[in-house]
């Protein structure tokens, strides 16, 4: 294992991870795997078409983490890899994803994480996935990632996804289709500063009876970034649903927030809440009587938004 | 101790015509004393108070605290030197939590001071730490939480802006306890209520009337009091029979 400083920055940024942890771990830099280790109950494998992982949760495997973090450092790399995680039944685990880029080049570089999670009847799993991007150089650092997740009966996730600095250019699409009284909540958290562009597009089915589906979206634009966030829910059963997308506008940004809801059902709940403004004067104010900078308190109000 | 003088605050409406909203306030705000600045509404009692946290610029006039002119200070610095506003409508925050609140208004504070502060003020320590200052939170609740954060400043002049407002009448009694008990004859410290409260009134040291911007009335309670009860006492009470009402 041959990790440099950069390396553990990034992987520290993304996983907060300073040391190789015990347990289930893959660690792909620049394409290649550098390391890869199973548990007893999490068994990681290359998948049948050789392009990525295959990740197996025996059926019951309780408070177990799995890391799989990806890093980009060769500068002009563009990186794709297809991952399957299958949850067993009964299972209780937290997979912790994520991406770091280092571009210190006039080259782009990049990473498209494809990702297929299936969520076994009556298991419990979080996800958790976290973006970020350094360097000086001109070439831009890209991640696109497609997460595919399906919930059988009773199955319960929760998916967070952070993206908070350095990638210049990202389109994320997450699809999910929710089983029988099966529970699916994506937390996304965004900030995009500079000339960053961000798209995000989930879409949950909410196919089985009694299940729910919820998206939670907080992000900030700050000097000419762009974001669109599209949520949209398909009540196909007896189902609860709600989106919720909240944005802070700063500088010369532009933010478009599109919720949609298409019942298919008449017995299908669906709500959303999409609101985007500009920081509160009041709220600047109050932080400030209380002994604050404007731009301690700008920063305190920004950062409580995205915890 | 705090010293308005001559303050003056004036502002173009959107008529484009000049409009006073407080005129000519000249109050040397003592040491150790409790006061109430009262009257309509509209009578400039909020702008009275921003003024003086250096939300709001007056137009003329001066305003000194503790012998410096702190006229030209923005709100942070004010802060900084003493001066605490507990606002009328508290901004929620998404993301906050009390405690971060609570910290930021009292750098340095411990879990058992942080617990305190929140028991102080009717809540539950366990149930309100972690919870955001976002919309979920009720009008009292964030209204509680604000006074505790100007109470726990340990300021020299503190001024709640209608603590009443807005919090239920079981708990008003507990607040307004709590203000004159941290506040009455405490020689370090000021502080300043805007109120209509008629258990309130009468306990100050001394009441300030403002009408149309103008200081209308001051003197002691045992003064002003008398004169203005009939407007400020419930007109009703005969025929409720006064339940709702405590003595302090």
């Amino acid at each position: 294992m041959n990790f440099k400083p950069v390396d553990m920055q990034l992987l520290d940024m993304i996983s907060n991870i300073k040391s190789i942890p015990a347990g289930a771990i893959n660690i792909r830099r620049d394409g290649e795997p550098v390391i890869r280790q199973s548990s007893p109950n999490i068994k990681i494998g290359t998948n049948a078409d050789n392009n990525g992982l295959l990740v197996e949760i025996k059926p019951g495997t309780r408070d177990e983490t799995v890391h799989v973090p990806v890093i980009v450092t060769k500068a002009g790399f563009h990186d794709k890899v297809y991952n399957t995680f299958v949850v067993g039944e009964d299972a209780d685990v937290t997979i912790i994803a994520g991406c770091g880029i280092h571009n210190d080049s006039h080259s782009d570089s990049g990473h498209d994480g494809i990702h297929e999670i299936i969520v076994k009847k009556g298991a419990r799993m979080k996800y958790v996935e976290k973006h970020y991007g350094e360097g000086n150089g001109q070439g831009k650092r890209i991640l696109n990632p497609t997460t595919n997740i399906f919930l059988e009966t009773g199955a319960i996730a929760e998916m967070e996804m952070v993206q908070i600095k350095g990638v210049d250019d990202t389109v994320r699409t997450t699809i999910a289709h929710i089983g029988d009284k099966a529970s699916l909540k994506i937390v996304e958290r965004l900030m995009t500063h500079g000339e960053q562009k961000a798209v995000s597009d989930v879409r949950l089915y909410i196919e089985g009876r009694g299940g729910s589906g919820q998206i939670l979206s907080r992000s900030i634009g700050r000097d000419n970034s762009v974001q669109v966030f599209k949520a949209a829910l398909v009540g196909q059963n007896e189902c609860l649903g709600h989106v919720e997308c909240d944005a802070i506008i700063m500088h010369k940004a532009r933010i478009q927030s599109i919720p949609e809801l298409i019942a298919e059902n008449a017995e299908a709940v669906l709500t959303h809440e999409a609101a985007i403004g500009k920081i509160a004067g009041e709220q600047l104010i109050k932080l400030m009587s209380l002994g604050m900078t404007e731009k301690d308190a700008i920063d305190t109000i920004l950062e409580g938004f995205l915890r | 101790m705090l010293k308005l003088e001559n303050v003056s605050m004036t502002v173009n409406n959107s008529n484009g015509f000049r409009r006073e909203i407080i005129r000519d306030i000249n109050i040397d705000f003592e040491p150790g004393k409790l006061y109430a600045i009262t009257g309509p509404n509209g009578g400039g009692k909020t702008t009275l108070a921003k003024v003086i946290m250096g939300i709001y610029q007056h137009s003329t006039g001066n305003i000194y605290l503790n012998g410096e002119d702190i006229s030209e200070l923005g709100v942070t610095e004010r802060a900084r030197r003493g001066i605490a506003y507990a606002f009328q409508q508290p901004p929620r925050f998404k993301g906050l939590n009390v405690s971060d609140l609570i910290k930021i208004a009292s750098p340095g504070v411990d879990g058992m001071g942080l617990r305190k502060k929140i028991r102080d003020v009717g809540l539950c320590p366990e149930d309100y730490l972690d919870r955001d200052m976002g919309p979920g939170l009720s009008g009292g609740e964030a209204k509680r939480i604000e006074i505790a954060q100007v109470l726990s400043r340990d300021s020299i002049i503190s001024i709640f802006d209608e603590p009443e407002a807005g919090v239920d009448l079981w708990t008003v009694q507990r607040l307004i306890g709590l203000i004159v008990q941290k506040y009455q004859d405490n020689p370090q410290s000021t502080a300043i209520i805007i109120t209509h409260h008629e258990n309130v009134l009468p306990i100050c040291d001394e009441i300030i009337v403002l009408e149309e911007g103008l200081i209308k009335l001051r003197g002691s309670s045992e003064e002003i009091w008398p004169l203005i009860r009939d407007d400020v006492q419930c007109k009703m009470r005969e025929q409720c029979r006064g339940e709702v009402c405590y003595e302090l």
